[in-house]
C-alpha cells in the first residue's frame, strides 16, 4: 500500500514537472517580446533593463529554465506586476475561498445526484425519468456564466433575496478566521454561486448513479433481497444504492479536479475572490507571473484530487489490489 | 489469398457501416427528442449559412430613433425583436451572426480533435508496447491540465483570434478521444480478421486504416458530437471573459459586452437570447448523440 502511494506521488511530481516545463515554454516561446510577459512593460526603460538583467532574462533559455525550476521548488512564483508582492502571497488567500465554494457545490450536487440517480433507475422508462434526463442535459448544456448572470438577475435584482456578488457585504469585518467563513453574511453570499455551480456539476453524479444503479439492480443479490420480501425502499437504498455508490464516489474526486477549471467562470461572474477569478483578472491585466502561478497551483490541485480518487477507490473497493 | 480476404472484409465492413447508419436513422425517427434535436441542428445550420440574409440589420449599425437619439438599451419591439445594446445595436442580428461563429468553432475544433485523437488512439492501441505507454503517459499529462485556464493563458499570450481559440481547444481535447478510441482498438485488434490480414502480409498502415478504422468510426463520431458541444461552450466562455476574437460576433461576446458594461442586471433581453441559443443547440446535439450512442453501445438499447 505505502509503496503504491509513494509511486503515485512520484509519478505525480513528474507530471507536475512536465506541466511546469510546458508553462515555461509557453510564456517564453510565444510570438512577441518574451520579456513583456516577465517584466512590467509600463516601467521606464532603464529600470526595466535593470530588472531584466536582475531576473536573468538575457541569459540562455537553459540557464533561465534551471532558475525557473529552482524557484518553483522553493514555491517562488515571482512577483505580481499588479499587486507588487509575491504571487504566492496573493494567491494564498484566494485558495480557501475557491475550495469552500467548490466543496459546497459538490456536496449539493452529489446529494441531489445520488438520490435522484437512484430514483431515476428505479423509475426507468417512466415519463418522470425522461423529464429528469432532459433537465440534467439542459443543465449540462447551459453555460455556467450565463446561468450565473440569469440567477443574479432573477434572485438578486428582481426578487432581492440574495446578494449579487462577492463573499461578504462591504464594510463587514470578520473578527477572526472562523467568522470569515461561518457567519450568516458569508452563507448568504455563498448560496447563489453554490447553486449555480451545483447545477452544472449535477449531470455527472445523476447520470452516473442512474447507470450504475441499473447495472446493480440486475444482479442476483437484488433478486434475493426481493425474494426475501424486503420493502422496495429497503432494496433500493440499503442493497442497491450502497453498491452503486462506489464508482460515483471515486468519479467525484476525479471530477473535483476538472471542476476547478470550470469554476473560473462562476467566480468571475459572482466576483468571488478565489483562485479562478484572480487568474482571469491577471490575464486581463497582462500580469503574467500571477497567471502562471495560479495555473500551476490549479494543475497541482487537479493532480492531488486525482491521486485522492485513486486511493479512495482502492480503499473503498477491497477487490482492487495495489500494484 | 490477400485479394479474397480483402474483398470479404470489405463487404463485411460496408454492410456493417450501412447497418450503423440505418440503425441510427431508425433510432432517430423513433426517438422524438432526437428527431427534434436533428431538426433544430438543421435550423441552426441554415441560420449559420444564410445569416447575412436572415439578419434584419448589420451587427455594427447604431440605430437611432426619429429624433436622432441613439436607441440605447431598448426593450424588445417590432423593429428590434431582442431589443438593442448600449450602442443602439440590434441584439437579434448579433445572435444570428453569432450562430455562424459557434458553428465554425464547434465544427472545426470537433473535426481537428477527432482526427488527431483517433489517429493517436489507433496508433497507440495497435502498436502497443513502448509507443502505447508513451502516448498514454502524454494523455495522462494532458488530463492534468485544467481546460479553461489553459485556454485563457494560451489565448491571452497569443493574439485573440478565432483560430487561436480553435487551436487552444483542440490542443487539449484530443486526450478524451484518444483514450476511448485506443480501448476500442485494443478489442478490435483481437478479432480474427485482423490476424488474418496480418498473416496475409498486409502492412501496418493498411491494417490500421482499412480494417481497424471503420470499426472505431462510430465511437469517434459519438465523441465528435460531444466535442462540438465542448468547443462551443469553450469559445463562449473565452469570449465571455473577453479573450475572444474582437472581430467575430459570438454568443459569448454578446454577453461579455452586456456584462462588462454593467447591463447584465437590467437588460434581460440582451443577456437571455444568446444563452438560450447555446442551450438549444447543445441540448439538440446531446439528444442526437444519445440516439447515436444507443447504436454504438447496444447495451443501452431499450429492452
Amino acid at each position: 500500500m505505502s509503496m503504491y502511494v509513494i509511486r503515485r506521488i512520484f509519478s505525480m511530481l513528474i507530471t507536475l514537472f512536465i506541466i511546469s516545463t510546458i508553462i515555461f515554454l509557453m510564456f517564453r516561446l510565444m510570438p512577441g517580446d518574451p520579456t513583456a510577459s516577465m517584466v512590467d512593460p509600463s516601467i521606464p526603460p532603464e529600470a526595466r533593463e535593470q530588472i531584466i538583467e536582475r531576473l536573468g532574462l538575457n541569459d540562455s533559455y537553459f540557464v533561465q529554465y534551471t532558475k525557473f525550476m529552482q524557484n518553483l521548488v522553493q514555491f517562488d512564483f515571482g512577483d505580481s506586476f499588479y499587486y507588487k508582492t509575491s504571487a504566492l502571497s496573493v494567491l494564498r488567500d484566494k485558495l480557501g475561498a475557491t475550495v469552500i465554494l467548490m466543496i459546497a457545490a459538490m456536496v449539493l450536487a452529489y446529494g441531489i445526484g445520488v438520490f435522484g440517480g437512484a430514483w431515476m433507475a428505479w423509475r426507468r422508462g417512466s415519463v418522470g425519468e425522461s423529464i429528469a434526463i432532459t433537465i440534467a442535459l439542459i443543465f449540462r448544456s447551459a453555460p455556467t456564466f450565463w446561468v450565473g448572470i440569469m440567477a443574479i438577475y432573477i434572485f438578486s435584482v428582481l426578487l432581492g433575496w440574495l446578494p449579487h456578488s462577492g463573499m461578504r457585504s462591504s464594510g463587514y469585518e470578520a473578527e477572526n478566521l472562523f467568522q470569515t467563513f461561518f457567519s450568516l453574511d458569508f452563507l448568504k453570499h455563498l448560496i447563489l454561486p453554490t447553486v449555480v455551480a451545483a447545477i452544472y456539476f449535477l449531470a455527472t453524479p445523476l447520470l452516473m448513479m442512474r447507470n450504475t444503479m441499473l447495472e446493480v439492480l440486475g444482479e442476483d443479490f437484488i433478486e434475493m433481497a426481493r425474494a426475501k420480501g424486503l420493502t422496495e425502499r429497503r432494496v433500493l437504498f440499503n442493497h442497491a444504492a450502497r453498491n452503486a455508490l462506489l464508482p460515483v464516489v471515486t468519479a467525484g474526486a476525479l471530477f473535483i479536479g476538472s471542476a476547478i477549471g470550470g469554476q473560473v467562470l462562476i467566480e468571475y461572474v459572482f466576483s468571488w475572490p478565489g483562485l479562478g477569478r484572480e487568474m482571469v483578472l491577471a490575464a486581463q491585466r497582462h500580469d503574467y507571473p500571477l497567471a502562471q502561478a495560479s495555473f500551476i497551483i490549479m494543475a497541482a490541485l487537479i493532480m492531488i484530487m486525482n491521486l485522492v480518487a485513486d486511493l479512495l477507490y482502492a480503499y473503498l473497493d477491497p477487490r482492487i489490489s495495489y500494484k | 489469398m490477400e485479394e479474397v480476404i480483402d474483398k470479404k472484409s470489405n463487404t463485411f465492413k460496408r454492410a456493417k457501416n450501412k447497418g450503423t447508419l440505418r440503425l441510427f436513422l431508425d433510432n432517430l425517427v423513433r426517438d422524438k427528442l432526437a428527431l427534434t434535436g436533428a431538426i433544430l441542428i438543421m435550423l441552426f445550420l441554415i441560420v449559420a449559412i444564410f445569416g447575412d440574409v436572415i439578419a434584419p440589420y448589420d451587427v455594427e449599425e447604431m440605430h437611432r430613433d426619429s429624433s436622432g437619439e441613439i436607441k440605447k438599451v431598448e426593450k424588445p419591439s417590432s423593429d428590434h425583436w431582442f431589443g438593442t445594446t448600449n450602442y443602439g445595436r440590434d441584439v437579434y442580428s448579433q445572435v444570428i451572426a453569432g450562430t455562424r461563429t459557434a458553428m465554425i468553432v464547434g465544427g472545426l475544433a470537433a473535426i481537428l480533435v477527432t482526427l488527431a485523437g483517433t489517429t493517436i488512439g489507433i496508433v497507440s492501441g495497435y502498436f502497443g508496447g513502448w509507443i502505447d505507454s508513451l502516448l498514454m503517459r502524454i494523455v495522462d499529462i494532458f488530463y492534468a491540465i485544467p481546460f479553461i485556464p489553459f485556454v485563457i493563458v494560451l489565448v491571452a499570450l497569443m493574439k485573440p483570434s478565432l483560430w487561436n481559440v480553435i487551436l487552444a481547444v483542440s490542443l487539449l481535447s484530443w486526450r478524451t478521444v484518444a483514450r476511448l478510441v485506443r480501448s476500442q482498438v485494443l478489442s478490435v485488434s483481437q478479432r480474427p480478421f485482423i490476424k488474418a490480414a496480418r498473416v496475409s502480409g498486409a502492412s501496418n498502415g493498411r491494417i490500421m486504416f482499412k480494417y481497424i478504422l471503420p470499426n472505431v468510426v462510430p465511437i469517434a463520431l459519438l465523441e465528435m458530437a460531444f466535442m462540438v458541444n465542448y468547443a462551443i461552450t469553450a469559445e463562449a466562455s473565452i469570449a465571455f471573459l473577453g479573450f475572444g476574437d474582437p472581430d467575430a460576433t459570438s454568443w459569448g461576446q454578446i454577453i461579455h459586452y452586456a456584462f462588462i458594461n454593467g447591463y447584465s442586471r437590467e437588460a434581460w433581453w440582451w443577456i437571455a437570447p444568446p444563452g438560450i441559443a447555446i442551450v438549444l443547440l447543445l441540448v439538440s446535439v446531446f439528444f442526437v448523440a444519445r440516439s447515436l450512442e444507443e447504436v454504438v453501445n447496444p447495451r443501452l438499447r431499450k429492452r
